[in-house]
C-alpha cells in the first residue's frame, strides 16, 4: 500500500520485528527463504559455507516483520527468528510502500 | 571417557553445538544426527518442519506420539524426531504403526513416509488399515518416484513422466491417492505441496486430533531425480511450480482430483468425517454381544 503524505498516527502504529538468527554452516543454499520472505530481508551471498553452499545475508534486517515464514520453509532447520521489540514503520519507507523503522 | 574391553568409548559423545545457535525447533529433532542426508532443495525437509509445527499447535504431549516410517528418503523421517520413532522395513510402516496403536491407544501413532513404501509395496496394510479405521495419522510423502533406490517409476508417477525404469517416459495409470484413501474408509483426507506450509501445518494438527485414520498427502520436490530427469530444475523451480500450479479446493470431489504430469494440482482438506475407529467400534460391538462377559482391553497396566 501507498500513501501519498505520512499517516499523521504513524507513531501509535506498531510492527512486529524479529531477529533472524542464520545457523550458516547448515544451510544447503535452497533459496527458499530468499525467494518466499514477504519483505525481501534476504539474498544468497556470493560467499560460500563451510560445505560449500551459498547461505542467506540478511539485507534489510530493519523490514523483518517476524513472520516465520523463513523458519518454517528452511528444509535444513537452517534459520530462524526470534521475537524483537516491535517497531514504528518508518516514515520514508511508508512512502515508499514499505513498512519497517530503519534501525 | 573410558575404554570398554571391546575398545569402543561407553559414553555417548556430546553432540558438538551448532554454532552454539539453537533452533526453536531442536526440542524435537535429533540434532546429533545433523545434518541430514536430504539433498539440496529437497522438500522432505519442510514438511517435516510443517509437522513439527502442526504437532506444536495440536497440544499433544511429546511422550504420547510416536511416529513410524518405512524405507525411502521421507522414510528417514522418523529417525530425526525426538519423539519415540520408529524407522521399520519397507512398506510395513503401516502394519507396525497399527500395532502400536492398538497395544497401547493412549498413543497418537504417526506414519511419515513415501509414496513407494506406502502405496507400492505397502499399499495393502494403507487400505486395510482405511478400512477399519484404525486410529493412525498418516503423511504421505509423494515425490512420483522411488527417489532413494535411483529414481525408479512407481505407483504415483505421472503418465509421460520419465523415470529410470521408463526412459521414454511412464506410460501406467498412476493411483490418485486421495480418492484411494476416502475410498478405502479414511476419514481425514487432505493435500498439500512443501510450499503449502501453514496449510499443511493446520491440516496436521486437525488429522493428529481427529480420532480415526487420517491421510494427508504432500506432493514434494525431488531435486536429485524426478526433477534432473524431467529436466525440471531445481527444488525452488518445483515450488515455484507449485505457487503457480496449485489450486485450492476444499471439498473437491477426490474422484476428479487426479494429477497429470507438470499439470494442475488440486490442493485442500477434502474428507473431514466422522466414523467410530476399529478400536470403538470393536468395543460396542462386543459389548452388545457379550454383554458382561466382554472386559475391554485396557492398553498397558503398570505392574
Ligand atoms: C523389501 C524391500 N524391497 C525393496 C527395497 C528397496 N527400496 C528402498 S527405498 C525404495 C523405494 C522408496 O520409495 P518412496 O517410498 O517413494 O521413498 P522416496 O525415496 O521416494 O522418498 C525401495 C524400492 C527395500 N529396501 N526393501
Ligand atoms: S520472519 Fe518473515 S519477514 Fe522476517 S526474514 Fe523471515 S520470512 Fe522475512
Ligand atoms: S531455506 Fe534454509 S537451507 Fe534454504 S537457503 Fe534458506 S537457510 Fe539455507
Ligand atoms: S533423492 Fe530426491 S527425495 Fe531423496 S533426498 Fe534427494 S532430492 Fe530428496
Ligand atoms: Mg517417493
Amino acid at each position: 500500500m501507498t500513501y501519498w503524505r505520512v499517516p499523521l498516527d504513524l507513531d501509535q502504529v506498531e510492527i512486529p520485528h524479529g531477529n533472524i538468527q542464520i545457523i550458516v554452516n547448515q544451510c544447503k543454499g535452497c533459496g527458499f527463504c530468499v525467494e518466499y520472505c514477504p519483505k525481501s530481508v534476504l539474498a544468497m551471498s556470493t560467499d560460500f559455507n563451510r560445505k560449500g553452499y551459498h547461505y542467506p545475508n540478511i539485507v534489510k534486517r530493519n523490514l523483518c516483520v517476524n513472520c516465520n515464514l523463513c523458519e518454517i520453509i528452511c528444509p535444513e532447520f537452517a534459520i530462524f527468528v526470534t521475537d524483537d521489540k516491535p517497531r514504528h514503520p518508518d516514515p520514508e519507507e511508508v512512502l515508499k510502500g514499505g513498512g519497517n523503522h530503519e534501525g | 571417557m573410558s575404554k570398554t574391553t571391546t575398545g569402543f568409548t561407553n559414553k555417548l559423545e556430546i553432540p558438538t553445538p551448532r554454532e552454539k545457535l539453537h533452533h526453536p525447533m531442536d526440542r524435537y529433532l535429533r540434532t546429533e544426527r545433523f545434518p541430514h542426508i536430504w539433498c539440496a532443495t529437497c522438500g522432505i525437509g519442510t514438511i517435516l518442519t510443517a509437522f513439527i509445527s502442526g504437532l506444536e499447535k495440536s497440544g499433544l504431549e511429546q511422550e504420547k506420539v510416536a511416529v513410524v516410517s518405512g524405507i525411502g528418503c521421507s522414510g528417514r523421517a522418523a529417525g530425526y524426531l525426538r519423539l519415540d520413532s520408529f524407522h521399520t522395513t519397507h512398506g510395513r510402516a503401516i502394519p507396525f504403526a497399527t500395532g502400536l496403536s492398538l497395544g497401547n491407544p493412549e498413543l497418537k501413532v504417526v506414519v511419515i513416509s513415501g509414496d513407494g513404501d506406502l502405496v507400492a509395496i505397502g499399499g495393502n496394510h494403507l487400505i486395510h488399515a482405511a478400512r477399519r479405521n484404525i486410529d493412525l495419522t498418516i503423511i504421505c510423502i509423494n515425490n512420483f518416484n522411488y527417489a532413494m533406490t535411483g529414481g525408479q517409476a512407481g505407483p504415483t508417477t505421472p503418465i509421460e513422466a520419465n523415470a529410470s525404469t521408463a526412459p521414454y517416459g511412464c506410460y501406467e495409470f498412476p493411483f490418485n491417492l486421495p480418492f484411494l484413501a476416502e475410498s478405502s474408509g479414511a476419514v481425514y483426507v487432505a493435500r498439500w505441496t512443501a510450499l503449502h506450509i501453514r496449510r499443511l501445518a493446520k491440516s496436521i494438527t486437525e488429522a493428529l486430533l481427529k480420532p480415526g485414520f487420517s491421510f494427508i498427502e504432500v506432493i514434494c520436490p525431488c531435486s536429485t531425480l524426478y526433477a534432473r530427469r524431467n529436466r525440471l530444475g531445481t527444488g525452488l523451480d518445483l515450488m515455484k511450480f507449485y505457487h503457480d500450479n496449485a489450486l485450492i479446493k476444499h471439498g473437491a470431489d477426490t474422484r476428479e482430483i487426479d494429477i497429470r504430469y507438470q499439470d494442475q494440482i488440486v490442493v485442500g482438506k477434502f474428507v473431514d468425517k466422522d466414523k467410530p475407529t476399529f478400536l470403538q467400534k470393536r468395543d460396542k460391538f462386543l459389548r452388545e454381544k457379550l454383554g458382561e462377559k466382554f472386559i475391554p482391553y485396557k492398553g498397558p497396566q503398570p505392574i
